[in-house]
């Protein structure tokens, strides 16, 4: 028998992350009364789910909010991130959302045209679900995994905190993303022997022409790239992240930069036969394909100075030399032989909506929706590509919740009312 | 006075292929393929394959005639040379394989190819199936593809179509990826 009664409201939001708390103050400014579920705290995946020396892979202008932006003297930085956690905090206090904290979703169900949400404190009715958990959710690992020896270390992005957790043997990381190259960097730093397995990547270096990558992208129309314009939207949501880090030194980290260091690269991860890793013999193509299309992807951003006002002031662009491979990279690796105790999962992340129990996945378990709309009433919120390229970043969020939050008006049968939300004159200002 | 450009045509139903992917994305289990082959001893090193049946699409098929392949060794190997290596037979599985890929995506970014043609080396380390050295594997110990093309494209979109074609390839990942393969006697 429960003695707690259940709550109601029009709509709740799982996750009082950047995006979760942007549709909060679009709601408010709309006078829709709802509730953020947070399973911890404000920002709790940047407190408690990054590794130590993690910051931003976007500059700090590029960190903005509806009506609130980065404001301090370090505009092409890049946040660490107990900034990140401040700024997600402040953005809170600035919108007066309605948090909940150490509130956890266990399910979400739907209940006639409406939606009931079970939570660790009380169970919720609703009108409608925006699930702003994060794209970030679970760790992926590959089924191969299970054929590792016992003995062998394995982590995740998720669980690794800083080479202090590590004994002094080599380590395997799989995967050469952002996660991949810079946890191979600090690893090796740090005076243990990496190996990296590389499959499919997207090179990019830091700067171009004096200005950030991010600010190139955003000046071609890239990040605002809509998600029923692009001809393979299964695959650009599956594009892993480019190889950034986000480093005072605004620094270029590549294969090239890691070979350099001492790390061995080797071709992707597909098998382990006993103690024996194996690798695949694509390296070579990989890397090719990476850098011809980083070359492309530097000549566009020449076509579209060439053709702007702008142009003419930069420096001139340099290119970066073909990525260095061996005559013949490894195929085979024997742990024991190697020495590589830890195996590190740099593989990507996918969302956990492990607690939607509703018939909304497809075969392959991954959330069926339309640009974020799940069903009328139900919405995602930060996922890769959702609804443009930029809306898994935290300015991206700005669009979306604006797009999605009329969605959700027309949903619950409301009308949207004069809102000040986005067109306030005054803008909150950071200094972190 | 405007031009027109003829259109690109290389032999390649692209609209054919980009249906079936859409066919088969909704219907996984018709994209469930069998490939077959059987193979008779001759005589000595020689043997002789043949391709005919297979399945897909739900169904059976057959090739619109029986293929016949004659493999051997050559007469440095102390054979009659009375075909093809069957080492070579994966170069010339991997170099057609690659090849159909250019022709098809190279229709699909309306790139018209005029001649294509690739040139295969494969190194071998005989200590290897000899068993002279335990160390050193039967197979190659790399292959080398060279491909000259001729096509109405920069140099750099021929350099990415062929690296898509990789991408794309069954035979390359065939032999850049290890297979599970199970031999039986009945």
């Amino acid at each position: 028998m429960s003695t707690v009664s259940t709550g109601a409201t029009d709509v709740l939001i799982i996750g009082a992350g950047h995006s979760g708390l942007a549709m909060s103050a679009w709601l408010g400014a709309h006078g829709i009364e709802h509730a953020v579920l947070e399973r911890g705290e404000i920002a709790n995946s940047w407190r408690h789910e990054r590794w130590d020396s993690l910051r931003l892979l976007t500059p700090n202008w590029q960190s903005r909010l509806p009506d609130y932006r980065y404001a301090g003297d370090d505009p092409d930085g890049f946040m660490a991130m107990p900034e990140v956690i401040q700024f997600i905090r402040r953005y809170a206090s600035f919108t007066g959302a309605p948090v909940r904290t150490d509130t956890e979703v266990i399910s979400v169900r739907q209940d006639g045209t409406d939606y009931r949400v079970m939570t660790s404190q009380r169970e919720w009715r609703c009108r409608a679900v925006v699930m702003a958990s994060g794209a970030n959710g679970v760790a992926n690992v590959p089924a191969l995994a299970a054929a590792l020896p016992a003995g062998v270390r394995r982590m995740t992005a998720k669980t690794y905190k800083n080479p202090g957790q590590l004994d002094a043997s080599g380590v395997l990381i799989v995967g050469a993303s952002a996660t991949g190259l810079q946890l191979a960097d600090e690893i090796q730093r740090s005076g243990r022997e990496v190996t990296l397995a590389v499959g499919e990547h997207i090179r990019m270096p830091r700067t171009y022409r004096g200005r950030d990558v991010q600010w190139w992208l955003d000046a071609a129309g890239i990040l605002d790239q809509k998600f029923d314009e692009v001809d393979d939207l299964v695959r650009a949501r599956r594009i892993p992240s480019p190889q950034l880090v986000g480093t005072p030194e605004r620094a270029t980290l590549d294969l090239n930069s890691l070979t350099a260091r001492g790390v061995r690269i080797a071709g992707r991860l597909v098998g382990v036969d006993g103690r024996k890793l194996q690798f695949s013999g694509t390296l070579r193509n990989e890397c090719a394909m990476a850098d011809l299309k980083l070359t492309r992807m530097l000549e566009n951003f020449d076509a579209l100075a060439a053709g702007s006002t702008w142009g003419a002031s930069l420096p001139p662009g340099e290119r970066h030399a073909a990525t260095r491979v061996e005559d013949s990279p490894p195929l085979g690796l024997d742990l024991a032989s190697e020495r590589i105790g830890t195996v590190m999962w740099a593989t990507g992340f996918r969302p956990d909506f492990s607690w939607l129990q509703m018939p909304v996945f497809d075969p392959r378990g991954r959330l069926r929706h339309e640009g974020g709309v799940v069903t009328p009433g139900l919405y995602a919120l930060g996922l890769n590509f959702m609804r443009r390229r930029k809306s898994s970043f935290i300015h991206g969020a700005e669009d979306d919740v604006r797009e999605l939050g009329t969605h959700l008006l027309g949903a619950i049968g409301d009308r949207p009312q004069n809102a000040l939300w986005g067109q306030s004159p005054i803008s909150m200002s950071v200094t972190p | 006075m405007k031009m027109s450009t003829p259109p690109v045509n290389n032999g390649v139903n692209v609209e054919a292929l980009l249906g079936a992917r859409q066919a088969l994305t909704d219907m996984p289990e018709a994209a469930q393929f069998k490939w077959r082959a059987t193979c008779e001893w001759v005589n000595g090193t020689h043997s002789r394959s043949s391709v005919q049946s297979f399945f897909g699409l739900g169904t059976e098929h057959s090739h619109k005639t029986e293929f016949k392949y004659d493999a051997d060794h050559p007469a440095i190997f102390a054979s009659e040379d009375k075909g093809a290596t069957p080492v070579e037979y994966v170069l010339v599985g991997l170099a057609s394989c690659l090849t159909a890929g250019i022709a098809a995506i190279a229709q699909n970014r309306n790139i018209q190819l005029r001649s294509v043609k690739a040139t295969l080396e494969a190194g071998m380390d005989l200590q290897g199936i000899l068993g002279i050295d335990s160390d050193v594997r039967n197979g190659f110990n790399g292959i080398k593809v060279t491909y000259e093309i001729d096509a109405n494209a920069p140099k750099a979109d021929i350099k990415a179509l062929v690296a898509q074609s990789q991408r794309r390839s069954a035979v390359f990942d065939i032999v850049t990826n290890p297979t599970n393969v199970t031999v039986e006697v009945v």
